[in-house]
């Protein structure tokens, strides 16, 4: 009697790591034993394997069997265990040649036919599996796209464990025609073509969002019900650029775990938008679940745009778990089966009504809100949280000349070629740095990089000095003035640079 | 004598034989007391073997050994000590094995001995 071994990879958030899987077959009373730290959906992993590999044609070997994953220490759980178990098995029963397993990462989940079922977060899998040396792996034909992705994998795609049995020389029949498990598709939205020159009006409204793609600038837009806010917002992925190949690589496994990625697209390209309700709960944003937490709305994002629209009507709570994320750009989440950190660097765009009747617009003659309800409305959107976000501006209603002077507005591609020469002059200004973005840099490297210019930051300090701004926020104009120098292509920001950045960054009350 | 009766003892005279022809001693068959049976209970040596035997008839129902379950490993266990408390035999250590005989349509019954199988 021999040990049979073989690897595998869980994943604890996105960080995979390799399992040992070891099987023994003792002499003794028949039985099935799995030890390592299974959790429950990974101990059913018992029944399905031993019904697999009898549908395989291949004989249960009447003994005492134990597997072991190790690092016993790690909690485990999910059915991607199954086929590693199930070679570890044939190995150590002699059933399959044992050397042919070893050092081979094997992940895939068993039907009671013997058919290899696809499963999720296949990608952030395989790309452990190569970093720690083991490039060979066996997935689930459905998952083979996906795995394939991972540069310097050797991957080979199984429809049924029988196949893989013969390959590693069970004396079996080979399968063929074995239909493959479909992969479940997730819901695709209606691509709808969102273009920006669908906007009617709000020209600084445009710009705001212009500028906000171009430095990648959390976003606070505030304006009575029907300015288009919602439409203002869901037209700023199409401005972004696209994903570089390790950013793909991060949304892909993020998107690959929470399993609203189809592999046949290859990696995500485009920056992810999700717009959760307002009735989420913190869960579903920041992520959560029983056992290993997964990915919620803000990892989604990550690397895109999070929109929640109506802010101010969703739960304190879940507003507030925003700030780790906004400020370090990684979610990390305890339970009980572990701790999970899960990338979300996202761009924020708020919506609000000014008041919960929305009509409280200039001197509000419509408005029926009490002075109270309205103090009460936006403080659901605490100082820190508003802070943070950079730009801050008012929709206003589009009043008819602007309807009358429709067509005028740029389209996607036209600002979006602008956003990409102000993001190529941001990265060539901050290249040797940690960061890439103006959204991104604090405000003491801006002070030093700006130098001793008189008279550019007066209209700065007075705002400070009147209290319109604090230091943060101060330092926030700075970021907003260098990006939209960026666009005008001006090697710094100019005078008019920063008295614009006030505005976008106090909803234009500096004048008063 | 019912048909399952019969196979039960045509497999134990086939296991007694199995485990002669390995050297041990069978010192007793079906030794009953008040609350169960053994089987066999048999000298390998110095050490008491004390043999459960499983027979069946074709694979329809699983491996004879599956069917030796926890509860009856313990009963055996507890009747050992009755056997030994009723007996004069001095071992070194106890051991309980299981004989596993799978009866043929036709041609020889299968038989598998599975040693120490308590822990």
């Amino acid at each position: 009697m021999t040990v049979g071994r073989t690897l595998a990879v869980s994943l604890v958030g996105l960080a995979g790591h390799l399992v040992d899987v070891e099987a023994y077959v003792a002499r003794s009373l028949p039985a099935f034993m799995l030890v390592g730290l299974p959790d429950a959906s990974l101990c059913e992993s018992r029944d399905r394997v031993r019904a697999a590999v009898g549908s395989s044609g291949l004989s249960w070997p009447q003994r005492r069997v134990t597997v072991n994953l190790s690092p016993a220490s790690l909690p485990k759980s999910g059915s991607g265990f199954d086929l590693a178990i199930a070679v570890a098995t044939l190995a150590a029963a002699g059933l399959v040649d044992p050397a042919a397993g070893e050092g081979v990462v094997h992940i895939g989940e068993l039907g009671l036919d013997g058919r290899l079922r696809p499963v999720r977060g296949v990608l952030p899998a395989v790309a452990a599996a190569v970093a720690a040396g083991y490039p060979r792996v066996v997935v689930p034909i459905e998952n083979l796209r996906e795995a394939k992705l991972v540069p310097g994998a050797s991957v080979i795609g199984a429809t049924s464990l029988a196949q893989v049995a013969f390959r590693y020389g069970a004396e079996i029949v080979e399968p063929d025609d074995v239909e493959p498990v479909a992969a479940a598709r997730p819901a695709q939205p209606p691509t709808a073509t969102r273009d920006l020159s669908d906007v009617i009006g709000q020209a600084v409204a445009r710009h705001a969002v212009e500028i906000a793609a171009a430095g990648a600038h959390h976003l606070f837009l505030v304006g009575p019900p029907g300015a288009g806010k919602t439409m203002l917002a869901s037209r700023l992925p199409g401005l972004l650029p696209d994903l570089t190949e390790a950013e793909s690589v991060e949304v892909t496994s993020v998107h690959s775990l929470a399993g609203t990625f189809d592999p046949a697209d290859g990696l995500v390209s485009r920056p992810p938008f999700e717009d959760p309700h307002h009735t989420a709960t913190a869960a579903a944003i920041v992520g959560g679940g029983s056992g290993i937490p997964r990915p919620g709305a803000a990892s989604r994002a990550h690397r895109g745009v999070l929109f929640m629209d109506e802010a101010p009507e969703f739960s304190g709570r879940v507003l507030q778990t925003l700030r780790q994320p906004l400020e370090h750009g990684e979610l990390v989440i305890q339970r009980a089966g572990g701790t999970a950190r899960y990338p979300a660097r996202f761009q924020l765009i708020l919506a609000a009504n000014p008041c919960p009747c929305g009509r409280s617009i200039g001197t509000a003659p419509d408005c029926s809100c009490t002075p109270m309800a309205r103090r009460r409305y936006f403080s659901r959107l605490s100082g820190p949280l508003l802070d943070r976000v950079d730009l801050q501006i008012d929709v206003l209603p589009v009043t008819r000349a602007e309807v009358a002077a429709r067509g005028a507005g740029e389209t996607s591609a036209v600002v979006a070629a602008r956003v990409r020469a102000a993001r190529a002059l941001q990265t060539s200004r901050l290249a040797g740095t940690p960061w890439r973005t103006n959204g991104e840099v604090p405000g003491r490297w801006l002070r030093d990089r700006l130098g001793a210019r008189p008279g550019l930051l007066t209209e700065l300090d007075g705002a400070l000095d009147r209290g319109l701004l604090t230091l943060r926020g101060a330092d926030r104009v700075l970021r907003i003035a260098w990006t939209v120098a960026d666009l005008a292509g001006r090697p710094a920001p100019s005078r008019e640079d920063v008295g614009m950045a006030i505005a976008l960054r106090t909803r234009g009350q500096s004048g008063q | 004598m019912r048909a399952t009766d019969a196979v039960g003892r045509y497999g134990e005279n086939v296991a007694a034989r199995h485990l002669e022809a390995a050297g041990l001693r069978v010192l007793d068959r079906n030794w009953r007391s008040p609350s169960g049976e053994l089987d066999i209970v048999a000298l390998d040596g110095t050490e008491l073997v004390v043999v459960e035997v499983k027979t069946r008839r074709g694979d329809a129902c699983g491996h004879p050994a599956e069917a030796v379950t926890e509860l009856k490993l313990r009963r055996i266990r507890r009747l050992a000590g009755e056997w030994l408390a009723a007996h004069d035999v001095h071992p070194s250590g106890i051991r309980i094995d299981v004989v596993a005989v799978r009866v043929a349509e036709r041609g020889a019954a299968r038989v598998e001995h599975l040693t120490a199988v308590l822990e």
